[in-house]
C-alpha cells in the first residue's frame, strides 16, 4: 500500500537452537503503519510479537536469521542487513523495550541519559542537547527540576516517561512500544497511554502497541492484528476485531478477558500453543479450535479479505473451502 | 471410578513429555561450557594426576628414597628426569610427591568448603546479627597474612602433615563464605521457598531439602577451584621450609633443589619437574572449576553483550547470507 | 469457636513498617521514619465467599493478606480465625494453624522448586506436619491434584515444574495449598503472571473451590477480574478500605471518588465504549508521609473540582479522617460526600 510511512511484507525470524531444528518464531507477517496512526499488535506470551519488532527494530542476536522486507517511505531498509538498517535506527524508527523502565543507569541523571542518544547519533550535543532533553522530557511530563535527578529517584510510571522521551530522542517517526504499561498501575497505565496519544497527535508519530492486553489496545488503537504461533490471524480496525471477529482466536481471546460489567463467562481456551520447531500442517490453531472442521487440520489457511481493510486467516471466511468438506 | 475423558489439560501433559526427561539437577551437564576443548584437557590432566597419585607406588621406576643413579644426572633413557642431589630418580620422586600434595590440596579444600559452606549458609540464611558477626570474621581472616600465620603455627605446634592441612583450609575458606552467602541469600528470597515456609517448614528442612541442594553444586565448582589455591599453598609452604619433613611433595622437591645448590649444578631438570608439575595440576583445576562456575552460573555470561548482527535470509531458498 | 462465626474477622488491623536510617541518620537524630503499611482496616470473610481486595500498588493490600497469615505481625488491631484471636499467638502455636489457612503466590513460574518432582512438591505439606502414613499420603497427594483439576493425578506425578505449562504449575501450586485441606485460601495475584487465555481456567477452579466449602481472599489490581469473580470487593487506598461492598454494587454504583475514578480507567473491551478516563493527578503519596484529614484529598477529582467546596465539605475533607461506614445496605465508603 503506497503512501503508507512503514511497510512490513512477509518478514520471517527464525533462531537457531544448539542441537535442535530451528525456531519459525515469526512466520511471514505484513502490516503497514501511516503517518499518527495507532497500531495494535496484540497476542499472548510466545506468539512472536515481540521478536518482530525486534527484527524490524534489526535488534536481534546472531542467532536468528530475517527475510522478508521492511519499507520506510518505499525503501527496503533491510537490503543490506545492519548496514542499511543502522541510519534509520533511533532516527526514524526508534523502541520501548520491555522492562525499559528498569533499564536505566543508575548512575547518571535521568537527562544525561537522553542526551546520550542524541549525542551518539549526532542530533545535538553539549548545551544544545541539554535543552532539547529537557524540552523533551517536559514534553512526557517530567519537569525541568525532576529531570537532573537519578533513575532511583522516580516512581514507575516517571520512569516510563523518561523511556518514552530516550526513544524520541532523535526525534523518529515510528515508534514501537513493547509492553508499554504492563507493569503499571491501572491509573498510571492510563496517564502512560494518554501520553502516547498525545504524541501521535500532536507529532504524527505513527505507533505500534505490542501488547498481551487487548482491552488496552482497544481504547488506544484504531486498528489492530492479533498474532498466534507466528503469524497474523487477524486484522482490521479494533472495532471490527470486537464487534465482527472472523477469526475463532480472535473471539475467544475477547471472550477470555473479563470485563467490568460484560455478562456471559469468561472462558479460558484449553491446551497450548504449538511448538515452534516443528512444521504444522493445516491451521496451528485447529487442535484449540471450537470451531474446526474438515480442511483445518490438513490446509494452512492464507490471509484473506472479509471486509475493506479487515483480513482474517481462517478456512471458514472462505466459501470454496466450506463447500468442498 | 468413571475413566476421565481425555481433555485439552492431560493431552497436553502426554504429548509435552519429550523423548529423554532431563532431570533438572543435571541439566547443567549439557551446557557448552562443559564441552570446550580447554575444560575437557583440563579433566584428563586431573584425572592423570590423581591416578599417578593413587597407584604411585606401582608406577615408580625406582625407590625414591635411595640412591638409584649419579648425582644430579641429566635426562636419560635411564632416568627420564635425571637425578636429584643425592641420586634419586627425579621421576620417582616427582610421582612419589604427587601423593602429597594432592592428598593436602584435596583435604585443604574440603576444610575451606566445609568452613566457607558452613559461614555462607549460616550468614546468608540468617541474615541480621548473625551475617553481620559472620562476615566481620570473614573480613579479619582475610587480612590475616598467610605466610606469617604459617610460620607461628610450625613454631607453635610442629611441622605435621595435618597442621599444613588444617592451617591452609582454615585460611583459604573466605572466598567460598562470601559466594555461598550470596547464592543463599538469592535462593531464599525465591516464592518457593517462601511457600515451604509458610506452609509451616522449619529451618532445618529449608536448608536440608531446598537451599543447600541449590546451592552445592556452585559449591562443589568452588571448591575445585580452591584446590588449585591449595596445592600452590601447600607448595610454597614448604618450599620455605615449614612442611612436614619426612615427606615427599612437590614443594619439597623444590626446596631440596634450592638447598641443593641446583642452579648452580645447571640441574634444571631438579626444579621444572616438580614446577610443572604443579603448574599443570593448578592449571587443571582451574580450568575445570571455571568451566562449571560458568555451568552453574548463568550470570557470568557476557555473550548477550556482544554486537548484534543477524542474518539475512533469502526468502526463495532459504539459505542464508552474511 | 462457633459454627455461625465467620471464617475470618479483621478489626482495625495496623502493620507498620519501620524504615531504617542507617548511622548517619541515628547520630544526627532525624526522627525515626515508619511505612503506614495498613493502617486500620476491618473485614469479614465467611465459608464459601470470595472477597477481593482491590487496589493499586502500595495501598497495602499484599501486607494485609501476609498480617492476616501472621507472616507478617501487626502492631495493633485483632485477626479472629473461626472465631479464635490468632492476633497474638506465638510463632509455635501458630504451626496447626498453618495447615487451615494457606497462601498462593503470584509467580507460578517461581513457585515450586525446580528440583522437586510434582509428587514430592505436593507431598511436601504432609510431610511438614507429619500427617498419614506412606500410603495415606499418596492417596492425599493424588486427591488434591485431582481437586486442582489436573486429572488423572498419575500423569503428572512424575513430572518436574518445567515440563508443565503456566496455569499447571499454578494447578500444582493450588494442589500444594488442598492436601493440607485448608478452610481459607489467601491468593496473591493467582492470574496475574498467566496468560490472558488460561486466567479463566484458574479463576474458575478458585470458585469451585469456593463453592465447595472454603472462603478465599483474592489479592488483585485487576477491578475487572474481582468483578466477574468475586463476591465481594474491598477497595484499598493508602493502607485503608476506602469502599467496601458486593461486586457488582461497587462498581455500578461505586461511592467513594477513587473507586469511580479508577472503574473509569479500567481499559473496556468493547471500542466504542469511550468512556473519558478520570486520571488523577500525580501517583499515590508513599506510606511514610499519609495525607493529614481524608488520605485521598490531595488527589481528589471532588476537591479539585470544586464540588466538595460547593457542598461546604471541603473542610472536612482536609482535616477529618472519614470512617468507613455503611451507605446503603452492605455497601461501605469511607468518604464525607458519600
Amino acid at each position: 500500500m503506497s503512501g503508507a510511512l512503514l511497510q512490513v511484507e512477509d518478514l520471517n525470524v527464525w533462531f537457531e537452537l544448539e542441537g535442535r531444528p530451528e525456531l519459525h518464531a515469526v512466520q511471514g507477517i505484513d502490516f503497514d503503519l501511516s503517518q499518527g496512526e495507532r497500531l495494535g499488535l496484540v497476542g499472548e506470551s510466545g506468539c512472536g510479537k515481540t521478536t518482530a519488532i525486534l527484527a524490524v527494530m534489526g535488534l536481534l542476536p546472531p542467532t536468528a536469521s530475517v527475510a522478508g522486507r521492511v519499507r520506510l517511505d518505499g525503501d527496503d531498509i533491510f537490503e543490506d542487513g545492519e548496514d542499511s538498517i543502522r541510519p534509520h535506527r533511533w532516527r526514524d524508527i526508534a523502541m520501548v523495550f520491555q522492562g525499559a523502565m528498569n533499564a536505566f543507569n543508575p548512575v547518571r541523571r535521568i537527562v544525561d541519559q537522553i542526551v546520550e542518544p542524541m549525542e551518539l547519533h549526532e542530533i545535538a550535543e553539549g548545551k544544545a542537547a541539554r535543552r532539547q532533553a529537557g524540552d523533551l522530557l517536559e514534553l512526557v511530563g517530567i519537569s525541568a527540576q525532576q529531570a537532573t535527578r537519578y533513575p532511583h529517584e522516580f516512581s514507575g510510571g516517571m520512569r516510563q516517561r523518561a523511556a518514552i522521551a530516550m526513544a524520541l530522542a532523535c526525534n523518529p517517526r515510528v515508534l514501537l512500544a513493547d509492553e508499554p504499561t504492563t507493569a503499571l498501575d491501572v491509573m498510571i497505565q492510563a496517564q502512560v497511554l494518554e501520553l502516547l496519544g498525545r504524541l501521535t497527535e500532536e507529532l504524527g508519530l505513527a505507533l505500534v502497541l505490542v501488547t498481551h492486553d487487548l482491552p488496552v489496545v482497544a481504547q488506544t488503537c484504531d486498528r489492530a492484528a492479533v498474532m498466534y504461533a507466528g503469524k497474523i490471524v487477524e486484522s482490521g480496525t479494533t472495532d471490527d476485531l470486537y464487534h465482527s471477529p472472523r477469526h475463532p482466536y480472535t473471539r475467544l481471546l475477547f471472550s477470555a478477558t473479563p470485563d467490568l460489567y460484560g455478562e456471559g463467562d469468561v472462558i479460558s481456551i484449553p491446551g497450548t500453543p504449538p511448538r515452534l520447531d516443528r512444521e504444522v500442517t493445516g491451521c496451528s490453531f485447529a487442535p484449540r479450535c471450537d470451531v474446526a472442521f474438515g480442511p483445518c487440520s490438513s490446509v494452512t489457511p492464507e490471509s484473506l479479505s472479509v471486509a475493506p481493510g479487515h483480513q482474517a486467516r481462517c478456512h471458514l471466511n472462505d466459501p470454496t473451502m466450506r463447500r468442498a468438506s | 471410578m468413571s475413566p476421565i475423558p481425555p481433555t485439552a489439560l492431560n493431552q497436553d501433559a502426554a504429548v509435552a513429555i519429550p523423548a529423554t526427561v532431563t532431570s533438572p539437577r543435571f541439566r547443567f551437564l549439557r551446557s557448552p561450557a562443559l564441552r570446550k576443548p580447554a575444560t575437557i584437557g583440563g579433566l584428563a590432566l586431573l584425572l592423570i594426576f590423581v591416578l599417578m597419585a593413587l597407584l604411585a607406588s606401582h608406577l615408580e621406576p625406582y625407590n625414591p628414597t635411595v640412591k638409584s643413579g649419579p648425582i644430579y644426572a641429566p635426562p636419560s633413557g635411564a632416568h627420564l628426569l635425571g637425578t636429584d642431589d643425592s641420586g634419586a630418580d627425579m621421576l620417582s620422586l616427582v610421582i612419589a610427591g604427587s601423593r602429597v600434595s594432592l592428598i593436602v590440596g584435596f583435604a585443604a579444600a574440603l576444610v575451606a568448603m566445609i568452613i566457607g559452606g558452613a559461614v555462607g549458609l549460616l550468614s546468608g540464611f540468617f541474615g541480621g546479627k548473625t551475617d553481620m558477626v559472620l562476615m566481620r570474621i570473614t573480613d579479619y581472616v582475610l587480612v590475616i597474612p598467610d605466610i606469617p600465620l604459617m610460620i607461628i603455627v610450625a613454631a607453635l605446634f610442629g611441622r605435621r602433615l595435618l597442621n599444613i592441612i588444617i592451617i591452609i583450609g582454615a585460611i583459604y575458606w573466605t572466598s567460598t563464605a562470601r559466594l555461598v552467602r550470596a547464592q543463599v541469600k538469592s535462593v531464599r528470597e525465591r516464592t518457593y521457598v517462601k511457600r515451604v515456609r509458610a506452609v509451616g517448614a522449619g529451618n532445618t528442612r529449608l536448608i536440608g531439602r531446598h537451599i543447600l541442594p541449590q546451592v552445592a553444586p556452585l559449591l562443589i565448582a568452588n571448591t575445585v577451584l580452591t584446590v588449585a589455591v591449595a596445592i600452590f599453598a601447600e607448595t610454597y609452604i614448604t618450599f620455605l621450609g615449614l612442611g612436614d619433613p619426612s615427606l615427599i611433595s612437590w614443594g619439597k622437591l623444590i626446596e631440596n633443589s634450592f638447598k641443593g645448590d641446583a642452579v648452580l649444578n645447571h640441574a634444571w631438570w631438579a626444579i621444572v619437574a616438580p614446577g610443572v608439575c604443579v603448574t599443570l595440576v593448578v592449571l587443571a583445576c582451574t580450568m575445570v572449576g571455571q568451566a562449571m562456575e560458568d555451568a552453574l552460573n548463568p550470570r557470568l555470561r557476557v555473550g548477550h553483550l556482544s554486537v548484534r548482527r543477524f542474518r539475512l535470509r533469502s526468502l526463495n531458498t532459504g539459505l542464508s547470507s552474511e | 469457636m462457633s459454627a455461625r462465626s465467620p471464617l475470618l474477622e479483621v478489626e482495625n488491623l495496623t502493620t507498620h513498617y519501620p524504615i531504617p536510617r542507617g548511622i548517619v541518620g541515628a547520630i544526627s537524630g532525624r526522627p525515626k521514619q515508619v511505612a503506614h503499611a495498613v493502617d486500620g482496616v476491618s473485614f469479614s470473610l465467611a465459608r464459601g465467599e470470595m472477597l477481593a481486595l482491590v487496589g493499586e500498588s502500595g495501598c497495602g493490600k499484599t501486607t494485609t493478606a501476609q498480617t492476616v497469615m501472621r507472616l507478617v505481625d501487626p502492631v495493633a488491631g485483632t485477626i479472629r480465625f473461626c472465631g479464635d484471636d490468632i492476633t497474638h499467638l506465638r510463632h509455635r502455636d501458630l504451626r496447626p494453624l498453618r495447615r487451615r489457612m494457606q497462601l498462593i503466590y503470584q509467580d507460578p513460574y517461581d513457585a515450586l522448586d525446580p528440583r522437586f518432582r510434582v509428587r514430592q512438591a505436593v507431598e511436601e505439606p504432609l510431610l511438614v506436619h507429619h500427617l498419614g502414613s506412606r500410603t495415606e499420603r499418596t492417596e492425599r497427594v493424588e486427591r488434591a491434584l485431582e481437586r486442582a483439576g489436573l486429572a488423572p493425578a498419575d500423569l503428572f506425578l512424575d513430572r518436574y515444574p518445567h515440563e508443565l505449562s503456566g496455569g499447571q504449575r499454578q494447578r500444582v501450586a493450588i494442589a500444594t495449598a488442598l492436601v493440607l485441606e485448608p478452610e481459607l485460601l489467601v491468593a496473591d495475584e493467582p492470574v496475574s503472571m498467566l496468560d490472558v487465555s488460561v486466567r479463566a481456567e484458574i479463576l474458575t477452579l478458585l470458585d469451585e473451590l469456593r463453592r465447595s466449602g472454603l472462603g478465599i481472599l483474592m489479592i488483585t489490581h485487576d477491578l475487572s477480574t474481582a468483578a466477574r469473580f468475586a463476591d465481594r470487593i474491598a477497595v484499598m487506598y493508602l493502607g485503608r478500605i476506602v469502599e467496601q461492598g458486593a461486586a457488582q454494587d461497587v462498581v455500578r454504583d461505586p461511592r467513594h471518588p477513587y473507586t469511580r475514578a479508577l472503574i473509569t480507567v479500567v481499559p473496556k473491551r468493547d471500542p466504542r465504549d469511550r468512556t473519558t478516563p478520570q486520571i488523577l493527578k500525580g501517583e499515590a503519596p508513599n506510606p511514610v508521609k499519609v495525607p493529614s484529614g481524608c488520605r485521598f484529598h490531595p488527589r481528589c477529582p471532588e476537591v479539585a473540582s470544586g464540588r466538595a467546596r460547593d457542598r461546604g465539605l471541603e473542610e472536612r475533607c482536609r482535616g477529618d479522617d472519614p470512617l468507613l461506614r455503611e451507605i446503603s445496605r452492605d455497601h461501605l465508603a469511607a468518604c464525607h460526600l458519600a
